[in-house]
């Protein structure tokens, strides 16, 4: 067979590729595609078939597989973790640091967990919704537990993996009952929704946010695309602590906007990541959502634990869909399970105990709240030694009030791209391209030095 | 136009302020779900109130006091991680020392694959996450394959690949008159395939039959692949139950490797680590090289950002503990072994229970089938009739998970058994 195969080639010197090379090609596309080889059909040729296809197992069918650009927010830790320059600071993913830059675990997920330890529970799969006990305890902490839509069993609640998880399911339940309905994001909005409502394969487009001219909401704008949109559309509203920009909706604004969604008929998709980390009250941060449910809205809310209660890795947040009814919610949630069981069959068990044994024991949900604000508290101050800073060295008029309007663990510095690369090559400073500091990530004692790193790249970069 | 016209009387347009009366709902056209065949059987278990019941539904190792088994490793491993680290997110690509460990269970461990370092591996949310990732994977970068689907598999494996949007086809796999496998089928399907199609085995311990190949018959499909330029996507949810050994368990593997196949593999350690609610698993991909594995991996890091942005922590941390301590992988080694005895030794006691009893036909392939389940070969309705008579809950499919009989309740399965059989 080989020879065959060997004399086959010579016989054709104007074959100007190697035998290997042509089986490489054959290969490209890892499917039953038709081969040809020196101008005969290959697939005819068995003898020849059965010896290159041994030579070929070694080819992969990924071959051309490129290398995935670095994600822009996870991609910059990774950045800095690989940066040895002494006064390196990471501003980059919105993780809640102490003023000694580490990484915090709160206390009463420690006494949480050794309260669990001690039980020493089994591990046995969740249900594919997740944890009843944690499942009540959010929907409760999202809407309050003597509210209507609890009250009347109208929440549809999912356990999910996080914010990203919760999402995910979200968007992937919009595809299925309404093919076609797009989602309407802010114009900024945290990086990953682009990519999830993409995978998901829904459409979207965007409204008007934020306002460079006045480093604030551009209301007009975001009240006029909202109109435009075709009705039935999903609105994509952040909670509190808008993420990037940290500039927020006030409460009247948030019933203009609630009026517009119920003119066009819309359906309020609300992101929550950060309850309790914008005013330090987790009530006063649910009061947007709570507007929109008092009206007699279905909405969709997504909950996130990574930040207030630091449980960033275990992955537990939940998905609220808020119906009409209880059969409605009955009915919205065995659909949920049913995309959630192809994507990971359950969500993870660990996180959920944390949650539920924190918010559903009263001790530990008021040590919570209090460790809340103190987290809160650390971010507020250390925006006002920023903004101090600023304007101690900055001549120039320009005005940073921005910095003390905007809410939450962000603030959007209006730096361009050039300007926040800047901030990375020449000072160390790492954060995302669109100009995002976390302020979780700083520390009074850099506030110093970032002031000058952003004064440079504000001033003398272009 | 249309969101109006399908939500009818939900179009009225309201004065800012005013509480519309929700007669109408966005999800009116929304149905119910069906339950789900595997987790809604241990959902109409726990609703059932008679103290006789039995769970032989989902495949959770008990032990023979029917209770849930928390390993001594997991639990020495969760004292020691308790309190003393923080949960940052991981990487993408979840917890390496976690991924290296995984790797070496089902490459070896002294695998060349690791060493050149060809191998795209990422953290998965357990054995579903690793396949799902998988499939969606495979239809990002092959979108014209199919995936070939063994008849039977466990329900989930349709679920997935359909939603990932990737067209399914089956394969010959069970032989119901001998309850064992039906190779000359399953060869001719492998042959009758378009050159380099994409096929699911289960590395061993067949779920729901519990038949696997033979060695020699292992060596023969691997041969086959190689001849048609298939590609091999190996899921091994139980590495270890099968014979105890895992590295015995990884055999159709390591035969696949030793051909030169360029495999994807999903590892789960819901069962083998009884680490099922964690969500621990891992999903490779054997490439030709480091550079490619590093594309691969950055791709399906891609693919899970928009899912769930990076894996969860804490199953993680208890595996690369465990494994990552040669006194606790012992213990663990131990553990798995234990289990695994343990399910033999029912399967024995089953058989002869009913072979005692009198029954007419041949319960041989309780003993012969491998893993954590028992393909008995009984139909939906006799099921039923378990379910309803005598309140031992199983999937209609006829599948026992062997994991959940006792001596407690061996006795009362066989004899239950034999009254829904004894006249077929």
């Amino acid at each position: 067979m080989a020879s065959a195969m060997l004399s086959l080639a010579s016989a054709s010197p104007s074959a100007s590729l190697s035998l290997q090379e042509n089986l490489k090609i054959s290969w490209k596309r890892g499917t039953s595609s038709r081969i040809n080889f020196l101008g005969s059909d290959f697939s005819k040729t068995k003898s020849f078939t059965r010896t290159s296809m041994t030579v070929a197992v070694k080819v992969s069918r990924f071959k051309d597989i490129t290398m995935a650009p670095p994600d822009p927010i996870l991609g910059v830790s990774e950045a800095f973790k690989a940066d040895t320059h002494e006064m390196k600071l990471n501003l980059g993913v919105g993780a809640y640091r102490t003023e000694d830059l580490q990484p915090y675990v709160l206390n009463v997920v420690k006494k949480a967990e050794n309260l669990m330890l001690e039980r020493g529970e089994n591990k046995e799969y969740l249900p594919i919704e997740g944890l009843a006990a944690f499942n009540k305890v959010t929907a409760e902490l999202m809407f309050g537990a003597d509210n209507a839509v609890i009250q009347q069993q109208r929440v549809a609640t999912v356990q999910g993996l996080s914010g990203t998880g919760s999402l995910r399911l979200a968007a992937a339940l919009m595809e299925r009952y309404f093919p076609g309905a797009r989602v309407l994001i802010s114009s900024p909005t945290w990086g990953n929704h682009k990519n999830i409502f993409n995978d998901a394969r829904v459409p979207w487009s965007e409204y008007r946010y934020y306002d460079p001219k006045t480093v604030g909401l551009d209301f007009d704008g975001m009240i006029s695309d909202i109109k435009a949109a075709p009705d039935g559309s999903f609105v994509l509203l952040h909670g509190c602590a808008h993420n990037p920009t940290g500039i927020d909706p006030t409460p009247e604004q948030w019933e203009k906007i609630a009026d517009v969604i119920q003119e066009r008929n819309h359906i309020p998709f609300f992101d929550v990541a950060y309850q309790g980390f914008a005013s330090g009250s987790l009530d006063e941060d649910a009061s947007s959502v709570r507007l929109f449910a008092a009206r007699g809205m279905e909405l969709l809310v997504a909950q996130s634990y990574s930040k207030n209660l630091g449980l960033y890795a275990e992955r537990i947040g939940a998905i609220n869909v808020v119906c009409a009814s209880s059969d409605a919610a009955a009915r919205v949630k065995s659909q949920l399970k049913r995309l959630a069981r192809p994507m990971y069959s359950n969500p993870p068990i660990h996180g959920a105990r944390i949650v539920s044994n924190v918010v559903g024991n009263p001790e530990l949900f008021n040590e919570w709240k209090e460790e809340m604000e103190m987290m809160a508290g650390r971010i507020k101050s250390v925006r006002q030694k920023l903004y101090d800073s600023l304007c101690a060295k900055d001549k120039s008029g320009k005005d940073w009030s921005f910095i003390l309007k905007q809410i939450g663990m962000f603030s959007f510095t209006g730096l361009n791209i050039t300007q926040s690369e800047n901030m990375t090559n020449k000072w160390h400073v790492y954060m995302t391209k669109d100009g995002r500091i976390s302020l979780a990530g700083l520390s009074s004692a850099k506030c110093e030095y970032l002031a000058d790193a952003i004064i440079d790249s504000y001033h003398n970069v272009k | 136009m249309s969101m109006l016209l399908r939500n009818g009387c939900a179009g009225r347009i309201l004065k800012s302020g005013a509480v519309r009366s929700m007669s109408t709902s966005w999800w009116k056209h929304v149905e119910p779900a069906p339950k789900d065949p595997i987790l809604g059987v241990t959902e109409a278990f726990l609703a059932d109130p008679s103290p006789d019941k039995v769970n032989v539904g989902v495949g959770a190792y008990r032990d023979d006091n029917g209770k849930p088994v928390v390993l001594e490793c997991v639990r020495e491993a969760e004292r020691r991680i308790a309190g003393n680290l923080n949960m940052e997110y991981l990487p993408m690509g979840g917890s390496i020392k976690m991924v290296e460990e995984t790797l070496k269970l089902a490459y070896g461990e002294n695998s060349d694959l690791i060493k050149e370092k060809q191998i795209a591996a990422v953290q998965a949310l357990s054995g579903t996450g690793a396949c799902r990732l998988f499939a969606d994977f495979q239809k990002r970068f092959s979108p014209d394959s199919q995936i070939y689907i063994p008849v039977p598999t466990w329900a989930n494996h349709h679920n997935i690949w359909r939603d990932a949007d990737v067209p399914q086809n089956t394969f010959h796999y069970y032989h119901p008159e001998s309850r064992g496998l039906d190779f000359a089928s399953m060869m001719e399907d492998i042959k009758n395939a378009p050159n380099g199609s994409f096929f699911l085995l289960h590395a061993c311990a067949h779920n729901p039959t519990g038949v696997d190949p033979t060695e020699e018959q292992w060596r023969e499909i691997s041969h086959q692949f190689k001849v048609k330029g298939h590609f091999a996507f190996f899921d091994m949810a139980y590495q270890g139950f099968a014979s105890g050994d895992p590295e015995r368990d990884a055999k159709s593997i390591r035969i696949f490797l030793e051909d030169g196949h360029l495999i994807g593999c999903a590892q789960s350690y819901a069962k083998n680590m009884g680490l099922y609610g964690q969500r621990v698993g891992c999903l490779s991909v054997v490439c030709e090289d480091e550079k490619q594995a590093v594309a691969v991996k950055s791709q399906l890091q891609q693919l899970a950002r928009p899912m769930y942005s990076n894996p969860p922590v804490h199953g993680a941390l208890v595996v690369s503990t465990v494994l990552g301590d040669p006194e606790l992988k012992k213990l663990w080694l131990t553990e798995v072994k234990g289990m695994a005895d343990r399910i033999i030794g029912m399967r024995s006691a089953l058989r002869e229970n009913l072979e005692k009893l009198g029954s007419p036909l041949s319960w041989e392939h309780i003993t012969k089938q491998i893993g954590m389940f028992c393909y008995s070969g009984m139909t939906p309705e006799q099921v039923d009739r378990l379910t309803n008579e005598f309140h031992i809950y199983l999937t209609r499919n006829g599948r026992i998970s062997m994991a959940g009989v006792t001596t407690g309740n061996v006795g009362f399965l066989a004899n239950a058994i034999h009254e829904v059989t004894k006249s077929a």
